[in-house]
């Protein structure tokens, strides 16, 4: 076997277009097949019309971008696919997903998919001439679930409006009486056109609108395209404004985490540490709020630095505020992990294997959860991460109690994380002017979100606007993650499986 | 069974005295707008450059900003030469009307509570059913914030609840993405009338960042008809609960 030659980068770094090695269709799968999931990882499978691709004569580039966690590096590999290419699907799990949205968006076929089904059901981006949804019958129509057929096997279907104030989604079980045979996960309803409207960008609107990717993730997704427009302009962004970002993207994992808790607790009627984390999650939320004006961080991370300072008092202000919550904290989360009523529903409930966690190619506290130590904040540092360390938090047995747990250890982290970065905030401006982006050019931006691995690819033309900008967030990766945590277990068990998951659905569809 | 006490102790009565105590806002909060009469230079639309929803607009020499737009990003206040448009600290934003929600120099038209028919219906008990359609979960999220202890909704008689067919009417978050259109058409018929739908937040009002994208519908007043507009990116959990109490006439006396 040749070993092929990948274009090789850092997160958060650029390079030419020519200089991304393009290879034929089946040497791509190859080398593909070669690296994953054992050497790395997929960070994005994805494609844009080539040149002159019509409906008769369709074409298309496609863009695979791998991690090498331990050596830091990312990998990038091009080809150039006609109507049809060998699917990498039947070899590489994790990258059956891109496939399938590679197909809807394109009309490319991955030829040898074992599992093309719509991904977010809309209508088609590209000229190709495959589909996986017809769009006038509208979402779920021409959905080809998976069923299991016998006597007393029965479905259900729920969404995609569900019971309580969350997002859309649709989720079909097959069930032995209580028992979950096969759960299919079903989305798109919240597909609002974010990749398609970028082309040709960026615009004054864009950065509004990776604001609300994910709108619990307004940190972790404007660092993202922040990094991404600073690659392409060459951007030396200010240590203090590095901090501050890195200050912002813990209070929102600490708000996440915290809530997160807070709703395991809730799921098995665990009422003291579902209300004091519902009020104390408001708290971390709250101080982002006095970094910006708004709880959820918007308006705070912009190319080129921060929009705002954080000076000596509201420093003092911030460390005060994060003792009082933090010494908060210890009664409900102690209360939490020592309680049998409570470990009993947690321990050995939803587990995923280790085996399916790399195969899956899982991201964040849900692969941690599993044993498998994965941190962009530790394997591909950018800011004030590649200066101070957060320690990883792992642990082996995969359920929702491990998820809880890894959460638990993570809050702890992040607030000692936060006390460093304020007893340290360098001098220095917050924000400089960062340049246009270069023209053909390629730039990848990692960022470790609180789910997980958010990644930010920009392409640009010849005139440095967008020619394609892809967006992974960690619950791309992740949705399968639940889908498999479910097999044989208790349907009742859904919605506790489903919060120590906690996926975005907007983040997902786009 | 003495560590659950202790911590309760520990935890302390949390619930927020608003109303009628006034909250306590972070310094850099952005709320109502306040419009300058006369203040603008001539020939100048630095703020209507600027905005990245076309939210400003000028007519005769008068700014009006279109809460139902607005992103409460402050770029408008930045770039005006002559301190215009400058973002005040006040959270009360909610509106009955489409028109209400354009702010000018005249002032902003708060929301007027429902007519008395509707108030002997709902004033005391309303349930609602949200629906999430494009939200991001930043809306949902200080939706569901008001459930905490912290603003302890139930309180005031507001519940949300599980069936549209318990529900008395919707709460709708994001810009109703194409594949949530039918499904929120749905729910609202599964609502037995009398019903009332609120738009909570940029998107649900008018699409918001996402407005013109073919994959969207530009907000619940296309699709349904809408009695409450709670403006914000996303509006603060208090912005939504002042909404909520002056759409059901339990602030009047303040006004």
């Amino acid at each position: 076997m040749s070993v092929v030659a990948a274009a090789r980068l850092r997160n958060a770094q650029c390079v030419d277009r020519d200089a991304v090695p393009r290879l034929a269709p089946d040497a791509l799968a190859e080398h593909a097949r070669a690296r994953v999931p054992r050497e790395a990882r997929i960070v994005a499978f994805f494609g844009w019309p080539a040149p002159g691709a019509t409906a008769e004569a369709p074409a298309a580039e496609l863009l695979l971008v791998t991690a090498r966690d331990r050596e830091s590096r990312l990998e990038l590999v091009a080809t150039t696919v006609g109507d049809a290419y060998p699917a990498l699907a039947p070899d590489v799990v994790s990258a059956a997903r891109f496939e399938r949205e590679i197909m809807e968006q394109l009309g490319i076929l991955p030829a040898g998919h074992p599992w093309l089904k719509p991904l977010r059901s809309h209508a088609p981006y590209g000229p190709g001439p495959h589909r996986l949804h017809d769009p006038t019958l509208g979402i779920g129509a021409d959905y080809p679930f998976f069923r299991v057929e016998g006597d007393e096997v029965h479905e259900v279907a729920v969404g995609p409006v569900h019971a309580g104030i969350i997002e859309p989604g649709h989720f079909r079980f097959q069930c032995y009486g209580e028992q979950v045979l096969h759960l299919e996960i079903m989305l798109g309803y919240q597909h609002r056109g974010f990749e398609p409207a970028l082309i040709g960008g960026p615009y004054p609107r864009t950065v509004y609108q990776v604001e609300e990717l994910a709108g619990d993730t307004t940190i972790g997704h404007a660092l993202a395209y922040a990094q991404t427009l600073e690659a392409l302009g060459g951007c030396d962004v200010p240590a203090r404004a590095h901090a501050l970002r890195a200050l912002a993207l813990e209070l929102e994992r600490l708000a996440a985490h915290v809530g997160d808790i807070g709703a395991l607790a809730g799921d098995v009627a665990f009422m003291p540490t579902a209300a004091y984390c519902g009020r104390l999650r408001g708290e971390f939320l709250n101080m982002t709020a006095l970094l910006c004006g708004n709880r959820f961080g918007r308006g705070f991370v912009r190319p080129g630095g921060v929009a705002y300072d954080v000076d000596a008092r509201l420093a003092e202000e911030l460390r005060r505020r994060l003792d009082a919550a933090m010494r908060d904290l210890e009664g409900p989360l102690d209360l939490f992990f020592e309680s049998p009523s409570v470990t009993e529903r947690l321990e050995g409930t939803g587990p995923v294997t280790h085996a399916d966690c790399e195969a899956l190619g899982l991201v964040g506290p849900v692969a941690r959860a599993c044993g498998a130590p994965r941190d962009v904040r530790r394997d591909h540092p950018t800011g004030a991460y590649a200066a101070l360390h957060v320690s990883l938090a792992t642990a082996a047995t995969g359920d929702v109690h491990a998820r809880a747990l890894v959460r638990r250890q993570e809050i702890e982290r992040s607030a000692a994380f936060i006390r460093e970065l304020l007893a340290s905030l360098p001098p220095g401006d917050v924000r400089v002017a960062c340049p246009p982006p270069a023209s053909d050019a390629i730039a990848v931006s990692l960022v470790e979100g609180w789910r997980g691995e958010i990644a930010h690819i920009a392409i640009t033309d010849a005139s440095g606007r967008f020619e394609r900008y892809k967006v992974v967030d960690p619950s791309f990766h992740n949705w399968p993650g639940l889908e498999l945590a479910l097999r044989g277990q208790q349907i009742s068990d859904f919605p506790l499986c489903n919060k120590s998951f906690n996926l975005s659905y907007a983040g997902h569809d786009l | 069974m003495i560590d659950l006490l202790r911590t309760r102790i520990r935890q302390g009565f949390r619930t927020a005295p608003f109303p009628p105590a006034e909250p306590a806002l972070p310094e850099r909060y952005r709320g109502l707008p306040i419009i300058a009469r006369g203040a603008c230079r001539e020939g100048c639309e630095a703020c209507v450059d600027v905005c990245p929803t076309q939210a400003i607009t000028v007519r005769d020499g008068e700014l009006a900003l279109d809460l139902g737009r607005c992103l409460f990003c402050g770029e408008c206040e930045a770039a005006c030469p002559a301190g215009a448009i400058r973002f005040s600290r006040d959270y009360r934003m909610a509106a009955r009307t489409r028109e209400d929600l354009v702010v000018t120099a005249d002032g902003y038209t708060l929301a007027r509570p429902l007519d008395d028919a509707m108030r002997r219906v709902f004033g005391r008990s309303l349930r609602l059913r949200q629906v999430s359609a494009g939200g991001s979960g930043a809306e949902e999220a200080d939706v569901n914030v008001l459930n905490t202890v912290v603003f302890d909704l139930a309180r005031f008689g507001v519940q949300f609840v599980a069936s549209p067919r318990h529900a008395d009417g919707l709460l709708v978050t994001g810009p109703i993405p194409q594949n949530m259109r039918r499904a929120l058409e749905l729910t609202y018929e599964a609502v037995p009338p009398p019903r009332i739908v609120i738009a909570v937040g940029a998107s649900a009002i008018s699409g918001g960042p996402w407005r013109g994208n073919p994959e969207v519908c530009d907000g619940v007043g296309s699709i349904l008809p809408v009695d409450l507009f709670i403006p914000g990116f996303p509006p603060h959990p208090l912005t939504i609960l002042d909404g909520l109490l002056r759409l059901l006439g339990r602030l009047e006396k303040e006004g």
